[in-house]
């Protein structure tokens, strides 16, 4: 019989719209100056269920151990307060989850770090905060230097460190904590190259040593190998608990159906967004064919971008994302080249012309985002969808299977004869 | 990758067990003892990160500790004592001032760090779970170090001005514990509320400066008629002041009624303090 990992029943988080995070002393004085009464009283029943945002509810799901769950979902969906719940960094609000095991996370990867301690020191100190005791930490004190590559700096103050070895000492330590659930929250994002391959690595190691693993990611290559269990949030409830494969199809059409959906509408928008103008629609049409949505490789095609406001100086970020969700290209207009038109007055439309559309055959989607300085002013996962045909490129025909990357590159053959 | 259960190691990890989470009311997340002894290796790392990281890269060091004292005795001697000859009991102003100041400037400065000790660790507050209260108190612990190397200054000093501390210097520990308490609950208070009025930054330096005209560290509270004198107790700090004098200049009668209202009123100050951090902490990590 196998052991409960985790366990929730209508766990549910919610957050109080309108409300000042940080108020200050005045404000609160001063409201209770003007109703003494309920502000003795119990000045939280009077709210209104309006103003509040659920940020995950009615979650209820069991997770055993051993297994190794991929948790996707939009921004907003409710992904990260998951974790958050789980690792207790913030109280539910609604049901329950019961934690059975020590908790680790890869997200807490060099928090509480002090730059004025030494790499010695900021061992201990984060081991502790990652919850090893200090025996443990004494016992495996050697494997953790060597792994971090820092033996000659161990009395070296943090702050000297080159941001390299700061990140290899604070993997290093998150790496020898052994938890009995590991939660992982896109930290294949951060850092670089060499150490997305390691954390990777501690991943498998991690699934395959049979711990539970919970796995964030917007990356659905690494859910699909990682993972065979997916569960899909969108709007803070589950909407899909099912084999990692089914659970990322669903969200591939959830996405398509969010695309088809006016955009104006669609709230998991980039949380920098400063929004004084927004993005209304994102189009790629063929300019050869002149349909729209579905392109030909090879042919000409044009992203039209429509927003909102007239907004001076607006910058564009688009990214083509196949079905993974690996990245194939991105297109920044902030990169600029002097054939780039720019109109001399705001307005609403920004048109990005690529000829020819080096894509293979398969579906695409696109993420935009739109700039005005160095404010973000809005951007959207998966604005658009879009499906290549197979086409001819620089006079050769493409090969009509996907599978062997997304690109196409121009190219001639000196062959023997 | 398919998960085995039944082929995990056999030596399981020790001390498995689970943990509910649920939404909590009341008192009972601070004072959970099991929580404060799980995470007791933490604890103590961080309170010596507060002693190590207060003192490194500073030229003077702990030195600091005793030379804010020393230096308000200095200047406390020149003005209160010479100039507006204030009366001191009978004692050499300069000792008078700095027993009490002794004990003064280690709550003034975990005050100052403590009310700011929360906000100043957002980064593991809003990723990591860990008792919150450990954050200010790591800062009271660390103020425990200034206070043992200024307490031996002290008695250096006191030793110098040929006093021989009696008996009564075995209360010490009762007094610095009353003023632990006192700075502990206070900064326990003060950093839960600046989580969600940065105001308190501006007041406390503010808050500070008064708190130390109503505790008789440039005067005697013998200046004070009864029962004013007895019921000015009431801040902690009045006992622990008083009692220091007593405990380590000896001359002054023992005040035992100060001590014991002190004492009391550190007990209110502490669970008052942490009853408002607990009602607060659950917020913390949505706040800051």
């Amino acid at each position: 019989m196998t052991d409960i990992a985790i366990q929730t029943h209508e766990l549910g988080k919610s957050y109080q719209l309108g409300l000042h995070q940080t108020g200050n002393l005045r404000e609160t004085l001063s409201a209770a100056a003007r109703r003494p009464l309920q502000t003795l009283g119990r000045r939280r029943s009077a709210r209104k269920e309006t103003d509040t945002l659920w940020a995950l509810r009615d979650v209820s799901i069991k997770i055993e151990d051993g297994e190794v769950v991929g948790l996707i979902g939009h921004n907003g969906a409710g992904k990260s307060t998951f974790l958050k719940l789980l690792s207790r960094i913030t109280e539910p609000n609604a049901g329950w989850a019961e934690v059975t095991g020590r908790v680790g996370s890869l997200l807490e990867v060099g928090t509480g770090f002090h730059p004025e301690l030494t790499g010695r020191e900021n061992i201990y100190l984060n081991g502790a905060i990652l919850g090893m005791r200090r025996a443990e930490i004494r016992r495996r004190f050697d494997e953790i230097v060597e792994f971090a590559e820092v033996g000659r700096f161990l009395d070296t103050p943090v702050k000297r460190y080159s941001s390299g070895m700061s990140v290899r000492l604070a993997f290093a330590v998150a790496a020898h904590l052994e938890p009995e659930i590991l939660l992982v929250d896109e930290v294949l994002s951060v850092g670089d190259a060499t150490f997305q391959r390691r954390s990777l690595a501690k991943m498998n190691e991690v699934a395959r040593e049979g711990r539970t693993v919970i796995f964030v990611s917007h990356n659905l290559g690494t859910i699909r190998s990682l993972c065979e269990r997916g569960i899909l949030l969108e709007r803070g409830t589950v909407v899909a608990d099912a084999p990692a494969g089914e659970a990322i199809e669903k969200y591939l059409q959830l996405l398509e159906r969010a695309a088809s959906d006016d955009l104006l509408e669609r709230s998991d928008r980039d949380s920098r967004s400063q929004g004084d103008t927004r993005i209304r629609a994102v189009s790629i049409a063929d300019l050869a064919s002149g349909q729209r949505d579905v392109v030909v490789g090879g042919h000409p095609a044009k992203i039209s971008v429509e927003v909102t406001e007239p907004v001076a100086g607006l910058d564009c970020r688009l990214l083509i994302v196949n079905s993974l969700g690996l990245a194939v290209t991105r297109l920044d207009s902030e990169v600029s080249a002097p054939i780039d038109v720019r109109d001399p007055a705001p307005g609403t439309t920004i048109e990005c012309e690529i000829d020819p559309l080096p894509l293979m055959p398969g579906r695409y989607r696109i993420d935009a985002r739109v700039n005005s300085g160095d404010q973000v002013q809005d951007g959207l996962d998966g604005a658009a969808y879009f499906d290549v045909e197979p086409g001819i490129l620089g006079e050769r025909p493409m090969h009509t299977v996907s599978g062997d990357g997304d690109v196409v590159v121009p190219h001639t053959w000196r062959l023997p004869g | 990758m398919n998960a085995e259960p039944t082929a995990l190691p056999s030596e399981a990890p020790p001390r498995v067990e689970t943990v509910r989470l649920q939404p909590t009311r009341g008192f009972g997340r601070v004072l959970a003892p099991r929580e404060l002894w799980r995470y007791r290796d933490l604890a103590f790392q961080i309170a010596a990160r507060d002693v190590t990281v207060r003192y490194r890269q500073t030229a003077l060091g702990a030195l600091w500790a005793v030379l804010q004292p020393i230096g308000f005795m200095v200047v406390f001697s020149l003005f209160f004592g010479k100039v507006a000859g204030v009366s001191s009991d009978g004692l050499p102003y300069a000792l008078f001032s700095l027993a009490a100041l002794v004990p003064w400037t280690v709550f003034a400065t975990v005050l100052t760090l403590g009310s700011d000790s929360l906000v100043v660790n957002t980064a593991l507050v809003s990723k990591i779970y860990f008792p919150r209260i450990f954050i200010p108190g790591g800062v009271v612990a660390a103020g425990l170090v200034d206070l043992g190397i200024s307490l031996v200054i002290l008695l250096v000093i006191v030793l110098l001005y040929g006093t021989v501390p009696t008996i009564a210097i075995l209360m010490l520990p009762v007094l610095v514990a009353i003023m632990l308490a006192t700075a502990l609950g206070t900064s326990a208070a003060l950093s839960a509320a600046n989580v969600r009025y940065r105001d308190i930054r501006y007041v406390v330096p503010f808050a500070i400066q008064m708190w130390l005209f109503l505790t008789p560290v440039v005067y005697a509270s013998s200046s004070i008629s009864q029962p004013w004198r007895t019921l000015s107790a009431i801040n902690p700090m009045v006992g622990v002041v008083e009692g220091f004098r007593w405990a380590t200049l000896s001359p002054v009668a023992p005040p035992w009624a100060l001590i014991g209202v002190s004492a009391l009123s550190s007990i209110v100050f502490l669970l008052g303090g942490l009853a408002y951090f607990d009602r607060v902490e659950r917020s913390f990590a949505d706040l800051i």
